[in-house]
């Protein structure tokens, strides 16, 4: 039998009806490696799916490659040179570290925040929402193939971070939160500039949404793709712009409103059915809201001290130094051991723009935290995957997986 | 969060329903805690579980060096209904570290009790694939014990880099 | 400034010089003049050199909050493709720089070992951010500075590094591939450690 004949005889074979894949004894699992090097694994997780032909069966989360035993790290330092260090856990979210962290804090020490500080503290909780969503929404549209969205995106983020240099000078990991206020005042010039930003964002939120929800390929990745239910994602623990996906309106925010974030109208996005696009129209539609809060709390921003006044836990104003001997006793006393914190325990939750950030301190009476530990939602939502994917085709746990958002720092600390 | 009467009378019906599973109640900086004997820490759960407090927020250990028993493994229950917090406390010693999983009652319990094992050496009974999480799975010694030293090196500068870990080059 | 275009009179005339050097009527001193005037010579590994430095190909491997500053210098204010180092490459076979961006942990290091031995030579590594140079504010258990499993080039210091300080760094690394002596400065001031020694 000659070659071509042979050829004409496989390509006469090859039908077009379609067939029910991966269904049958004759399909071998196949174990496939994804990571801990790869581009659409958002940072180094290691995937260990089992697929037939292309569905994928089970997967395996494998996770630890960037830990950093921040926990451990914050158990040696004094209460407010831990913050710095907590920051870095996830790193799109830093605001957010460092306001569960000094909430538990203030919490164990019984301070009363002022509400200057905390209003301020909101405006940069919400540009940090806006600047981690974005983060997210640029690199899982260039996952699902849409280049030009990161370029968009990391324009407006570009814009944020410049905002964060001007209020703190540094870009990333800002420490601008403290135990007990913010660290400074906001200089002159900063609401200007953030009314600016405001002012831009709704109209370049639109432009995103043209630019996605008129992509056919987009569309027809995301509808109906990975859907997982409501209790399902309960029993998991999964929360956030995920479990709002699913249709459950559980936001910290609004169900135990720290910070005073009763004293704004927002509203909370949720989804109907559940699948990827739901979780993507959630998030998306979070930046408009949190755009609302920050105009708010721009509008409203209250005068008055930025920190507690209590000289044991904050650092006393540079022009004191040179004239109160009492002053410099206490800064001296701050930064060389720090404050004490009375002995117990706190849990304090907020809601990050992954979901509930919850930070557990322990103090055993010394001017260091005995425990850290930070519940970060990308660790427990991370889980859920495996369910989500679970006899889906592989290209849709790419997918999947942009749209959990997991950020590798949060999950292995 | 139960107010202080609140998280008694609550304290009170776990101990009528399961008797001898209620050893302390704390209520501090609008926290309450319920500390239980370890070996009936499933069946507390469940128990709350029913009473509304449906979603396992967090779970995670603390190590109580010098007091005893030195471990601690906390879970953080949420009641959604009524936003309502409670956190429950069973404390195990470091000879015989080992409590029961609770996967059965929430499957994201999975990789908080890895973690736990991981940093803490807490065996979860019951737990399917209890292997290390975050370290490497030859790794030695439980990094998040209070005994368990911080590690690290001495950071290079010109002035030792001829006796760092940089000598040989 | 008022730019105005003077007819060019030598080029008409080289023209024409070239036009008798194609003949072979060009002879002597004039060809000799001819020939310094139009070939630039260079060794073979200059030349290389040159075109190495301007077109290297980084890994797309992020590893912590570095990736995110790492990622900006793509984007569109810091545009790294105006120095030919746009072009990430997401196999380490095809790539020829490795930046390490963030924290390497002890679980991590033998994999990035693995991947730095599959590229190919010639290979350059970056260290950005304090804690892959020297672990930086998390001195502890998990962590592995990069000098102890893989040389490195540069060393780019800040937590994280600023993109600008990132881009500073990879056109160092264009400096040192392209043999410019702007580095070495200890030895061109005799310095031994990090103090100087005047008069040297």
């Amino acid at each position: 039998m000659s070659a071509l004949s042979d050829y004409r005889r496989r390509e006469e074979s090859i039908t077009m009806s379609s067939e029910p894949v991966g269904m049958g004894e004759t399909h071998e699992l196949l174990t496939l490696n994804i990571g801990p090097h790869h581009p659409a694994t958002h940072g180094v997780l290691r995937l260990i799916a089992t697929l037939e032909g292309e569905v994928v069966r089970d997967i395996k989360p494998i996770i630890g490659y960037v830990h950093t035993g921040i926990e451990k790290t914050a158990e040696q330092k004094s209460y407010w040179k831990a913050i710095p260090v907590v920051e870095r856990m996830d790193y799109l979210s830093y605001y957010f570290n460092a306001m569960a962290y000094c909430g538990a804090v203030e919490t164990l020490l019984g301070i009363e925040v002022p509400p200057r500080a905390q209003y301020l503290r909101i405006i940069h909780l919400e540009l940090n929402r806006i600047m981690s969503h974005l983060v997210w929404l640029g690199t899982s549209a260039l996952d699902l193939g849409a280049m030009s969205m990161f370029w968009y995106c990391f324009r407006e983020r570009e814009t944020i971070l410049d905002l964060f240099e001007m209020s703190s000078g540094q870009r990333m990991h800002t420490r601008y939160f403290q135990v007990g206020g913010v660290i400074e005042d906001i200089p002159a010039g900063f609401a200007r500039n953030v009314q600016r930003f405001i002012d831009e964002m709704p109209s370049r939120a639109d432009q995103y949404a043209d630019l996605l929800e008129k992509n056919e390929i987009l569309l027809s990745r995301l509808r109906d793709t990975c859907v997982l239910d409501e209790q399902t994602l309960l029993g998991w623990g999964v929360t956030g712009p995920l479990l709002r996906a699913a249709g459950n309106p559980w936001d910290l925010r609004k169900a135990a409103p720290y910070s005073s974030y009763d004293h704004f109208d927002f509203r909370i996005p949720v989804g109907t059915v559940g699948d990827n696009y739901d979780r993507f129209r959630v998030r998306h539609a979070e930046l408009y809201e949190s755009t609302k809060i920050i105009q708010q709390a721009l509008n409203g921003l209250p005068e008055g001290p930025h920190i507690v006044e209590d000289r044991k836990v904050a650092l006393p104003p540079r022009h004191e130094l040179a004239t109160s001997m009492e002053s410099l006793i206490h800064h001296f006393k701050l930064v060389t051991e720090g404050f004490r914190v009375p002995e117990g325990e706190c849990y304090y939750p907020i809601e990050s723009p992954r979901g509930e950030l919850g930070c557990f301190v322990r103090a055993d009476g010394s001017a260091k935290p005995a425990r850290v530990h930070m519940r970060d939602p990308s660790f427990v939502n991370l889980q859920a995957t495996a369910p989500m994917v679970k006899d889906a085709y592989i290209a849709d746990l790419i997918a999947t997986l942009a749209m959990v958002d997991p950020v590798l720092g949060g999950v292995d600390r | 969060m139960p107010d202080q009467t609140g998280l008694e009378a609550l304290a009170q019906q776990l101990s009528e329903a399961l008797a001898g599973s209620v050893l302390a109640t704390s209520h501090a900086h609008g926290r309450a805690e319920i500390q239980i004997a370890p070996e009936q820490n499933v069946a507390v759960l469940a128990w709350l579980r029913a009473q509304g407090y449906s979603f396992l927020a967090s779970l995670h250990g603390v190590d109580y060096y010098p007091h005893e028993p030195r471990l601690g493994v906390i879970y953080e229950l949420l009641d959604m209904r009524n936003v309502d917090r409670v956190s429950v406390k069973a404390r195990v010693s470091t000879d015989e570290p080992s409590i029961a999983s609770v996967l059965e009652l929430w499957p994201g319990a999975d990789f908080p009790e890895r973690e736990v094992y991981d940093m803490f050496g807490v065996r979860f009974d019951g737990h399917p694939d209890l292997r290390r999480i975050l370290m490497p799975e030859d790794y030695e010694g439980h990094p998040q014990r209070r005994d368990f030293p911080v590690g690290g090196e001495p950071v290079l500068f010109t002035y030792n880099e001829t006796d760092g870990y940089g000598a040989d080059r | 400034m008022e730019v105005t275009r003077q007819p060019d009179h030598e080029f008409r005339s080289r023209q024409l010089m070239a036009r008798d050097m194609l003949r072979g009527s060009l002879e002597g001193d004039d060809l000799d003049r001819y020939v310094e005037q139009a070939v630039m010579t260079t060794t073979l590994d200059r030349a290389v050199a040159w075109a190495q430095g301007n077109s290297i190909y980084p890994l797309t491997f992020g590893l912590a909050c570095c990736a995110i500053e790492m990622m900006s210098i793509v984007a569109a204010r810091l545009d790294i493709a105006r120095f030919g180092f746009e072009a990430f490459r997401a196999s380490p076979r095809q790539a020829d720089l490795i930046i390490l961006s963030g924290r390497v942990s002890m679980k991590m290091a033998p994999v990035i070992r693995r991947i730095y031995d599959q590229m190919l030579e010639p290979k350059f590594a970056i260290s950005m951010g304090a804690c892959c140079s020297s672990m930086g504010v998390f001195n502890n258990y998990a962590l592995v500075p990069s000098d102890k499993f893989m040389p490195i080039d540069v060393h780019v210091p800040g937590c994280p590094p600023r993109p600008e300080a990132l881009a500073h760094g990879i056109l160092k690394l264009r400096d040192k591939v392209q043999g410019t002596d702007r580095e070495g400065w200890r030895e061109r001031y005799g310095a031994v450690g990090t103090e100087e020694i005047l008069g040297a």
